[in-house]
This record gives structure tokens, C-alpha cells and sequence, in this order.
């Protein structure tokens, strides 16, 4: 019960599990999923689809975050993208052929990896702070994007394009199999290797880790250059969703849902241990969010408010002070057992 | 005789020289007077490539159109001065216009909406800074759920355009203070110079002010000499707020209407404002009057790109991200010089 | 001067932290127009005597808390250094707590600025920051920005804004730590002329030259407790660091004594590792080293005296600015500590929490941290071979509880200290600096992390030992380094060195009062 209780994914999960069973409540056949022409649908399905853009940025931005960092361009990266690729498909002379879709994905993906590096560049290099360098590229990125679309709405005719964001591969949403990809990408790239290990230690203990050996430097290049080529390929599935480009508003936002999707599955923004599938039922319940508020009939605009009111339950769960009042308070309950002090403990971790 | 004689003015010439680049290379004056010089530079550029730039009505314009980004802009500064940063005045902007728009469609007398704005914005940023202080959350987290909150508050109360027809506002919209010829100014100006002054006042000469430069040069440092840290920093906040709200009004007498999607990413805007017009992000350093000369920078940029015509509007944002890189760089460069 | 009343009578003062009691039913007085030193080690309770002083803890807060402070006979219970400084008691911190920021005559007068139709009257301000700064004989420029000054020149701006308030007491915390020798006599000439204008002044430094010179009377914690006052005059040397360190004579002589086989006997071996003129700026004097393979070198010294400074040199986390250092015949540069990790150097730092371990993530990835640093990323360590690593290391040096999965934050300080010695041990280094391994740690453990000196020496590392415990260092070390005032003062082999004759060097600079 213990054990339950001071998981990080314990408030997350309730939380879902809270969105899901209103949802029920208001709409019976929430869960059911049917096979259309061979495809799943379905509201889960919806969920799950809707929300792979965030939780891909998300993934990248665990690790930056993870570091002490945090990724402010990320939306103005799949804006980038975005305007990239379908540049290139308008400007080729068969825009529906597959070797013109790989070479436009290539070329988004391989300048979000420049502009990777050179966020990467002025924290690790420059000792910029992260939210100030990322800044820099959150300004200009969206003009650079204007600039490549030449201000319009770059709407793109192209078949296989818009397989990335609305096909189907075996039922599946292919948005959903490409997210899927780069979270256990990210999970086998970090657990499996030591990745995670060095970045948590930086992110924890800077000091301790220079004086082990950790090289902090290459790291950081690192997780952010992997940040923004996430970032490249949710603004992909979004563009191709819209099989359009529109340099103002792909992505316009996301990368404040992405932090939103990190902090609710618990990774603290002070940096340290991290929790990818806390990220991802961070993005689920983000989506949820989203899709609750649609089923229960209020005004879809509203769900900011709901959003800000999500973000400020978990930061004061989250915040020392709460817990300090906490643990006096559960001290009080039950003076001595030990169980008690540890699940504190944790909880405070 | 005559080697003195040379030589004094050369040596007044040398501690000239010197005075300048010192304070050139000095974090507190450094950035300001390099922003001063972008500005004439800039002026002096669009001088030259284009008749009639450098004139009183481009000048005054200037002005009239960024009044509003003035206002938000001198918030602003009182925040990054004490180290913090807040993204929601763009929303809370908005929220303003909206709650502007809205009540003054049901028949509210503006001289009750005004006040009330004021008020409500205020609270908020009270609230904001309540947060960071007593729960000890990031100010960057802080002001992203105000800034969610007051966008979604604007799309509660409408989501389409509510135009604003009230006398007093469409009066106070289309007064013009004129200088003769074709120079004028609107109220709005005159109410965004009063900010400033009544900022740069409380910022140089009250204890409020110098505490939050005290607690930009080290918080710990200020609480140990004795100084009301807590209550300053949560003030701060306050006053973005108010200011933020202040925009909204002015904004709304600039455009006569409230909508939700009005000022996205003027928080970008202000913050780049801060920043170019030589205010240390990371606290500490920095001038009210710098911010404004950052503003200034901003709309000459585009009044350049205005006068253009073939450049495209979306160069003003690559424009400033470049300019936020030149400022932060320079920044860090003066301060690790000083350690 | 008994003659009169003190100004500042401290009595039964204890204050407790969570598994610390840091100040133990302390007793302090200070007598106007006097200059009284505090003295201790690290650990000693000094910081926490001064912060209970000047309102930074309030006595009356804990449970665990107790004391009576008279301020000129009478009673005060600060809620706050602001609430101390009315009072009459102004602090001069360590590191200099003014706002490099803002100009000299504000540091000097924030808070208490001559105000003028309501708002700060900038003019008066700068004329009384001027007068101040002449009491001191400071002639520098007011509206200058104080972060363009010397560290020596804030520091006497930070007295020029500690006098202002009428200080009755001046509380002066390792003002001299960075300061040169001419900024010192300028310090102390200031010093002199607050001192006689009847300010008691409370002075802590670490330089037993500069107490001496200054002081008139001195006290001494240890380990939270009261030592004694004494007069300065009427001290030696030799007992007054005999009461820092603590141990009785007697006691000493029980200890029992390891064989030490002096290593690096024969004149043709190369040394593992030699210094030659090795120094830092502002840090230490240059210094020369050699460590040989397989000996135990003890580094002694008061807190304060380089110890530290020259360990991180040698293992490239500080950079030199002077001298060579060559290991195994070759010279080397070190740039940083893991350069120095390559060549087989690792140094555990004295400041476990702060530079040691990482402490939200588990024993197993905290022993194995620098092994994984130093083969990269990519090449993981299996997870079979880190439990290996963590499980033999855990029953080598005995961490409790025995659990590789227990979050390194949540031991206790000597099983911390043992997952530290684990992750150096790991990458197997030739030479093992380890910088205070036994403080704040209890005396089991202690004694474990002796034994594994021994054997590590025994099996052919080396170790530079680094304790302010003499008796430890004796015990351990074939030969002894002593540091002296930021200078190494003496290099000897240990065969019948004793306590005394260590503290003799460590507090005159050179063996005078012992017969070798």
C-alpha cells in the first residue's frame, strides 16, 4: 500500500482513471472500440491519436528536463518542419511520389537536428540558461517558418504525406505507431544504455558528476538535439494531419502541453530522476482532458481553463511547502510507525 | 609649457575615452548604451533608404501604435529585474480586452470597467505571485497556468470579436493631442508615459524599488541586510499584473475591440523588449527607460519593414530572435568579465 | 577589562538540528573595546553561535532549543538579522553578503537610506556613505558599482555598512580568507580603530597568526561544545590547537601505532606522482609533492590551511597556475577531474552532499557512477555486473542497509561515505585522495574505512590521507604532509612521529617544541 502510494505514478494514474470514468459516465460507450473498413476507431483510439504529437515532444522533453534544462522552441521547431517538408513536395513536380515524401522528411528532420545542436550549442557551450537560449529559437523559429512558407498556407496534395499523420498501418493509427516508436526509442536509447543514468546524475548533482568524470557537455548537445528532432517529427504527424503547413499555428502551444505532460507524470522540474511512462500518462491525461471536456458538453474553448487548473493542482501537490505540511500533518496521524516515514520520504523524492 | 599644453587635452581625451568604454563595457550601462546606438543606427538606415522616415509623424506613431507594449513592457522589467519571468501578460492582456468588450456591451459605464480590469488583474498576479513565493514553484510554471487560465477565461466569455462601441472608449480611442502639422499623439501615449515615469520613480527612488534590484543582485544577500524580500516579490507580480491589465485598456482604445486570440505571443514581444533594451534576464541589472528604448527598437524594425514593402512581415520575429541572441551573448560576455 | 560588564552574555545555548545537536549548552560573553576570536574546527558549532547571535535562528523555535542571550544586561530574542542589527549587532558574512549589482554607497546604506519628499534622498545618501568610507580611510568612488571592486574593498564596505547602524558588537566571519597580506593589515587597522572606539568585535579566521595578532581574548568550541575562554596572551600555540582538535594526551599514547613500512625508500624509484612548484593564485603557495606507489601519504593541517586546495589540484578540478606535476615519469596537464581519472587519479571530496554523492539515485548507480563516466554512454556496464559491483562492494565495506536498490539520500552519513569510497574504488585508481573520509561519521565506521586504507595500500594504491584528526593520520600514513597558512611547511616519515610533535608544526610552522 505504501509502496502504491509513494510511486510517482500513483497521482497521474488516479487522475486518468478520474477523467476516464467521467467520461463513461457521459458517454456509455466510451471504451468501445469498432473496426471500420479495417481500422480501429474508436474514443481511445481518438485519445491516443490526438495526443501522439505532445507526447512525442513530451519524450524529448523529459530528458531536457531531466538535465535542469527545459526546450521553449519545440513548437516553433514543428512549425519549421512543417514548412520544410511541404516546400519541398509543392516544389517537386510529383509531389504524391514516395521518394519526394522521403526527401522532404529527411530535409525537415535533418534541419530540426541543426537547430538541435545550436540550442544544445549555447547551453552546453555558451552556459546560456536553457530557458533563455531556447528562447531565442522560440522567437525567430516561427518567422524562419513564415519565411520558408513565404507566409502563406502551404496546403500539400500528397497521398503518402498524409499517410504520417491520418493512415493506418495493421488498424492503427500510424501517428500512434510513430509515437509509440520513439517512446520505447527513447526508453531502450536511455534505460538500456547509460544514457539516463549520466543524465540523471547531471541533472541531480552537476558537481558530483563532473568530479566522477561525467562528460556534461556532450550530454546536453545531446538531449537537446534529441528534443528538437522530436519536436521535427510532431510537427510532421501535425502538418500532415492538416496536409497543411501553417508556419503561425502548427504546434502554436504545444511545447507548453509537453512541459504540462512531464511535470503531471511527475519529473520534477528541478531536473533529476526521470519517468518516461510518467510522461505518458501525462500526454494521456492532457488529451483526456481535452476529450472530456468535448464529451461533457461544456465549450471546448474552455478546456485552458481546465488545463491551468490542472497545472496548479500538480504543481502545489508537487510544490515542498505542500509536503512539509503533509508530512507534519501525517506525522501527527500516526507518530512512529515507520512506514509512514518512508512513504514520506519518497513522496518528498 | 608647450608639451603640457598638448598634452592636457589629450589626456582629457584619453579619461574620455576611457569613461566611455568603460561604461560600455559595464553590465549595468553596457547593454542600454548598445541599444541606444542600434536605435539611431536603425533610424539612420531607414533615414537614408527612405524619404520621410525621420520625421516627427513616423517618430510620434511610433508611439501611438507600441503604447500598450510600452506598458506591458515596464511590468515586465520589474520582473526579470528580481530574476523572474512572466509569460502571461500576453493572456491576461487579452482577458482585459475581452472583459473590456464584454461588460461594456451589457450597458457597464467604462468608469466602472476600467477600475475593475485594474483591480481583477491585478488579484491575479497577486495570486501568481502568491505561488511562486509560499509554494516555491518555478515563476516560469507559475505564469504558464495564468496564462492558461486567462486565455481560457477569454474564450469562455466569447469566442468571436466583440466590438466596442462606448462613447467614453471610442472618445478616448480617437482624441488626439496634436503638435501641429500632422504630429500627434493619442491619450494612450500620454497614460503609457506616465507608467514609465511613475516606474522609474518607484524603481530609483523607493525602497520597493531598490529592493527589487537588491533581490536581482542576490536574494539571500537582501534577506540578510534586513530587506522585505517576500513581500517585494510577490509584488512584482502584482505590478505585472496591473500593467498587463493596463495594456488590455490601452489596447482596447487602440483596436475599439475585445478578442480572444488578440496578442498571442506579446509576451515574446515584452520579454525581447526587456532583453534588447539591456535588462539582465537573470536579474539585477537593468533600466525602466532601457525597456522602452527596447520597444522603440521593436517598432522601428517594423515600421522599416513597413516602409519596405517587398520585406515580409515575419522577418520582425527573425529579426528579434537575432537580436535577443546578440543581447544575451553581450550580456553574458560583460558579466563574466566581472567575476 | 573584567572590570566591566559585558555586552553580550550568551549562556546554556543549545540548538538541535534533524540528528544533529549543533550547539551544546554553549556559554559566550563578550567585553566592549575588546577583539575576542572564535576558534573550532569544522563541526565545531562556530556558524551556528554566530547565526543564533544575530537572530538568523531563533533559540526559542525547537523544542531541542534552549539559552538566554543578554544584549548590555539585557534580555533579546531576535526574530531576524534585521531585528539584531537595530539591536546593535552587525555581521560582516564570509562571503561578502553585499549586491555586487548595486553601487558602494547603497551597500552601504540600503534599508536606511536619508529619505526626501518621500523617496530616497540620493544625495544624502552618497554624503553619509562618504563619511563612512573616510572613518575607514577608504578613498574609492561611492557611486561605483561595488562588483568592480576588490573582494578586500567590499569586505570594508561591508564593515562601513556594518558600523553605520552604531554596532555595539561587529561579528566578523572569516573576513580574511581571501584577502592578501598588505589588505590584511589594512583590515586590522580598521579594526584597531572600531576596537577603540569600544566595539566589541568577535573575529573567526582560521589564521592562528592573524588570531594571535589581533585577539584579545578567544573561545573555543568542539563539536558543539564550550572548550574554554581563554586570554590570548596567555595561551600557547601548541595548547590552543591541542583544544581545537581535541584528544588528551593520555589518551594517545593507548593508541595503538600501525607498523609503517616507509615506502619510496630507494633513491632510483620513480614516484607515481611528483609536484614540483605546484600552486594556485589566491589558493596555495606553490608546493612540492611525491607520492610512490603503495604508500600512504598523510596530508595534516587546520581547516583552512590548503589541505583541500592542494588535493583539488592534483586531481585536476581546480586548475594550477604555476609548477609541473609528473606522474609515472611523464608530465601531465590535468584540465579536468577526469582527465585526472584517466591517468588513475581519484579524489573523494570532503563535501559529501555538495561534490559527492548523487543522492536521489540508488547505491549501485552512485558506486558505479565514474566507471560508467569513464567508458561512455554507449558502452553500458550489464546490469549482472553492476549488481556484482554494488553487492561485493556493499558487503566490503559493510553499507547498511546492504540493499542496492536503497536511494543513496536516505543513508546515514558513514554509509554515504562508503558508497563514495565504492564508486572510486571501482575504477580501480592508482592514487586515492580522500579529503576528510571519516568526518561526521560514527566510530564503527570509522574504523572500517582505517582498515581499508590499510589494505588498499597493502595491495599496492596509493592514498593521500587527508583528516584534521592527527591520531588518524599518524596511525595511517608512512609519511606525513603539514600545511601550514596555505604553505606545505614539512614532508617526514612517520616512525616516531607523534600527536605532539605534529601540533607543534601545524601551530608554529616547524619542530621546536618536540625533539625528533
Amino acid at each position: 500500500m505504501n509502496r502504491m502510494f509513494s510511486s510517482r505514478l500513483f497521482w497521474p494514474v488516479v487522475m486518468l482513471l478520474v477523467l476516464f470514468t467521467i467520461n463513461l459516465v457521459a458517454f456509455p460507450g466510451f471504451f468501445s472500440l469498432e473496426v471500420k473498413n479495417g481500422h480501429l476507431f474508436g474514443s481511445l483510439v481518438d485519445i491516443a491519436r490526438n495526443g501522439a504529437p505532445t507526447l512525442i515532444i513530451a519524450v524529448g522533453m523529459t530528458l531536457v528536463i531531466a538535465t535542469r534544462g527545459i526546450d521553449l522552441s519545440v513548437g516553433a521547431v514543428c512549425a519549421i518542419a512543417g514548412a520544410v517538408a511541404c516546400s519541398i513536395i509543392l516544389g517537386s513536380p510529383e509531389p504524391g511520389s514516395i521518394g519526394t515524401v522521403a526527401v522532404a522528411v529527411i530535409a525537415a528532420l535533418l534541419i530540426a537536428l541543426v537547430l538541435g545542436l545550436w540550442n544544445g550549442f549555447l547551453v552546453a557551450v555558451l552556459g546560456i540558461q536553457p530557458i533563455i537560449a531556447t528562447l531565442i529559437l522560440m522567437t525567430a523559429g516561427r518567422g524562419a517558418a513564415m519565411l520558408i512558407t513565404e507566409g502563406q498556407i502551404l496546403t500539400v496534395n500528397s497521398p503518402p504525406f498524409k499517410v504520417i499523420g491520418s493512415g493506418f498501418v495493421l488498424g492503427i493509427p500510424v501517428s500512434v505507431v510513430i509515437a509509440a516508436v520513439i517512446f520505447a526509442a527513447a526508453a531502450l536509447l536511455t534505460r538500456r544504455t547509460a544514457l539516463g543514468l549520466l543524465i540523471e546524475s547531471v541533472g541531480i548533482n552537476p558537481e558530483a558528476s563532473r568530479q566522477a568524470g561525467v562528460r556534461s557537455r556532450g550530454l546536453l548537445i545531446t538531449v537537446y538535439t534529441f528534443s528538437a528532432f522530436a519536436a521535427a517529427i510532431a510537427g510532421l504527424i501535425l502538418t500532415s494531419n492538416q496536409t497543411a503547413a501553417d508556419a503561425n499555428n502548427t504546434g502554436l502551444f504545444i511545447e507548453l502541453d509537453a512541459i504540462l505532460a512531464v511535470v503531471i507524470g511527475g519529473t520534477s522540474l528541478a531536473g533529476g530522476r526521470y519517468s518516461l511512462l510518467g510522461t505518458l500518462v501525462g500526454a494521456l491525461v492532457i488529451q483526456t482532458l481535452v476529450t472530456t471536456v468535448y464529451t461533457v458538453g461544456i465549450p471546448p474553448i474552455a478546456t485552458m481553463v481546465f488545463k491551468a487548473a490542472v497545472v496548479t493542482a500538480v504543481c502545489l501537490l508537487q510544490s515542498p511547502t505542500t509536503n512539509a505540511t503533509f508530512g507534519r500533518w501525517r506525522r501527527s496521524l500516526g507518530r512512529g510507525r515507520p512506514g509512514t516515514r518512508t512513504a514520506e520520504r519518497a513522496s518528498v523524492s | 609649457m608647450s608639451i603640457d599644453t598638448s598634452s592636457a587635452p589629450v589626456d582629457a581625451g584619453r579619461r574620455l575615452l576611457g569613461r566611455v568604454s568603460s561604461a560600455f563595457t559595464s553590465p549595468k550601462y553596457g547593454p542600454v548604451l548598445v541599444t541606444l546606438v542600434l536605435l539611431i543606427a536603425i533610424f539612420a538606415i531607414g533615414g537614408s533608404r527612405y524619404r520621410g522616415f525621420v520625421s516627427g509623424p513616423v517618430i510620434l506613431n511610433l508611439f501611438v501604435d507600441n503604447a500598450y507594449l510600452i506598458v506591458l513592457a515596464v511590468g515586465m522589467t520589474f520582473v526579470i529585474l528580481t530574476g523572474g519571468i512572466d509569460l502571461s501578460v500576453g493572456a491576461v492582456l487579452a482577458l482585459s480586452t475581452m472583459i473590456a468588450a464584454s461588460l461594456l456591451q451589457s450597458g457597464w459605464s467604462a468608469s466602472v470597467v476600467i477600475p475593475l480590469i485594474l483591480v481583477l488583474t491585478s488579484v491575479l498576479g497577486l495570486l501568481v505571485g502568491l505561488m511562486i513565493h509560499i509554494f516555491k514553484i518555478q515563476p516560469f510554471i507559475a505564469t504558464l497556468a495564468a496564462m492558461f487560465l486567462a486565455r481560457g477565461l477569454c474564450y469562455v466569455i466569447s469566442k468571436d470579436s466583440i466590438s466596442i462601441t462606448d462613447p467614453v472608449f471610442v472618445s478616448l480611442a480617437q482624441t488626439r493631442i496634436s503638435f501641429g502639422g500632422r504630429m500627434s499623439i493619442t491619450a494612450s501615449v500620454v497614460i503609457a508615459l506616465l507608467v514609465v515615469l511613475v516606474a522609474f520613480l518607484v524603481l530609483h527612488y523607493s525602497r520597493l524599488g531598490r529592493t527589487v534590484y537588491a533581490i536581482g543582485g542576490g536574494e539571500q544577500s537582501g534577506m540578510l541586510m534586513g530587506l522585505p524580500v517576500a513581500r517585494t516579490k510577490v509584488l512584482v507580480y502584482v505590478i505585472s499584473g496591473f500593467c498587463s491589465g493596463l495594456a488590455g485598456v490601452l489596447f482596447t482604445f487602440y483596436t475599439l475591440s475585445g478578442y480572444s486570440l488578440t496578442a498571442v505571443g506579446t509576451e515574446l514581444d515584452a520579454i525581447a523588449a526587456v532583453v534588447i533594451g539591456g535588462t539582465l534576464l537573470t536579474g539585477g541589472y537593468g533600466f525602466v527607460l532601457g525597456s522602452v528604448l527596447g520597444v522603440l527598437v521593436l517598432g522601428t524594425i517594423q515600421t522599416i519593414i513597413t516602409f519596405e514593402g517587398t520585406l515580409s512581415s515575419w522577418w520582425t520575429r527573425i529579426f528579434i530572435g537575432g537580436l535577443l541572441l546578440v543581447f544575451i551573448v553581450l550580456q553574458k560576455v560583460l558579466t563574466a568579465r566581472r567575476r | 577589562m573584567n572590570a566591566q560588564a559585558p555586552v553580550v552574555e550568551m549562556t546554556n545555548i543549545s540548538i538541535s538540528f534533524p540528528g544533529v545537536k549543533a550547539l551544546d549548552g554553549v556559554n559566550f560573553r563578550m567585553f566592549p573595546g575588546e577583539v575576542h576570536s572564535l576558534l573550532g574546527e569544522n563541526g565545531a558549532g562556530k556558524s551556528t553561535l554566530i547565526k543564533a547571535l544575530t537572530g538568523v535562528y531563533a533559540i526559542d523555535s525547537g523544542p531541542a532549543d534552549s539559552g538566554e542571550i543578554l544584549l548590555a544586561g539585557n534580555r533579546v530574542s531576535f526574530a531576524g538579522p534585521a531585528q539584531a542589527q537595530n539591536a546593535g549587532i552587525s555581521t560582516v558574512y564570509q562571503e561578502v553578503n553585499l549586491l555586487g549589482n548595486l553601487s558602494v554607497a547603497e551597500n552601504i546604506m540600503l534599508g536606511r537610506e536619508p529619505r526626501r519628499f518621500g523617496g530616497i534622498d540620493w544625495r544624502a545618501t552618497r554624503r553619509r556613505a562618504v563619511e563612512l568610507l573616510r572613518g575607514l580611510h577608504l578613498d574609492i568612488d561611492p557611486g561605483s558599482l561595488l562588483g568592480s571592486h576588490s573582494l578586500a574593498v567590499q569586505q570594508l564596505v561591508a564593515i562601513a555598512r556594518a558600523i553605520d547602524v552604531n554596532a555595539k558588537v561587529l561579528i566578523l566571519d572569516e573576513p580574511t580568507s581571501s584577502l592578501d597580506a598588505d589588505e590584511v593589515a589594512e583590515l586590522f587597522r580598521v579594526i584597531r580603530e572600531l576596537k577603540a572606539e569600544g566595539v566589541a568585535i568577535l573575529f573567526v579566521s582560521h589564521f592562528l597568526d592573524q588570531v594571535y595578532e589581533i585577539s584579545d581574548r578567544l573561545t573555543v568550541l568542539r563539536n558543539g561544545k564550550l572548550v574554554g575562554e581563554y586570554r590570548t596572551a596567555e595561551i600557547l600555540r601548541l595548547d590552543l590547537v591541542q583544544k581545537m582538535i581535541g584528544k588528551e594526551l593520555a589518551i594517545l599514547d593507548a593508541l595503538e601505532r600501525r607498523i609503517v613500512e616507509p615506502g619510496g625508500g630507494e633513491d632510483d624509484e620513480v614516484p607515481l606522482l611528483a609536484a614540483t612548484a605546484l600552486g594556485r593564485k589566491g589558493s596555495i603557495a606553490p608546493v612540492d609533492l611525491r607520492v610512490y606507489t603503495g604508500e600512504v601519504v598523510g596530508l595534516a593541517g587546520l581547516l583552512g590551511s590548503g589541505r583541500t586546495e592542494l588535493a583539488r589540484i592534483l586531481s585536476g578540478i581546480d586548475r594550477p597556475d604555476s609548477g609541473e606535476l609528473v606522474i609515472d615519469g611523464t608530465p601531465h596537464r590535468f584540465r579536468t577531474p577526469r582527465s585526472a581519472l584517466a591517468r588513475g587519479v581519484a579524489y573523494s571530496s570532503e563535501n559529501r552532499r555538495a561534490e559527492g554523492i548523487v543522492e536521489d539515485l540508488t547505491v549501485r548507480d552512485n558506486i558505479v557512477l565514474a566507471l560508467q563516466a569513464d567508458r561512455g554512454w554507449f558502452h553500458p556496464i550489464s546490469r549482472k555486473r553492476r549488481d556484482e559491483l554494488a553487492v561485493s562492494y556493499i558487503q566490503a565495506l559493510n553499507i547498511r542497509p546492504a540493499n542496492p536498490d536503497a536511494i543513496v539520500r536516505n543513508l546515514s552519513g558513514g554509509n554515504q561515505q562508503k558508497v563514495l569510497l565504492a564508486r572510486w574504488l571501482a575504477v580501480a585508481p592508482r592514487l586515492l585522495i580522500l579529503d576528510e573520509p571519516t568526518r561526521g561519521i560514527d566510530v564503527g565506521a570509522k574504523a572500517e574505512i582505517q582498515k581499508l586504507v590499510v589494505n588498499l595500500a597493502e595491495n599496492g594504491m596509493s592514498v593521500l590521507f587527508i583528516s584534521a584528526e592527527l591520531e588518524e593520520v599518524l596511525r595511517l600514513s608512512s609519511r606525513i604532509a603539514i600545511m601550514r597558512d596555505r604553505r606545505l611547511v614539512a614532508d617526514i616519515v612517520n616512525d616516531d612521529l607523534t600527536v605532539d610533535s605534529l601540533l607543534a608544526i601545524i601551530a608554529d610552522g616547524e619542530l621546536t617544541a618536540v625533539e625528533r
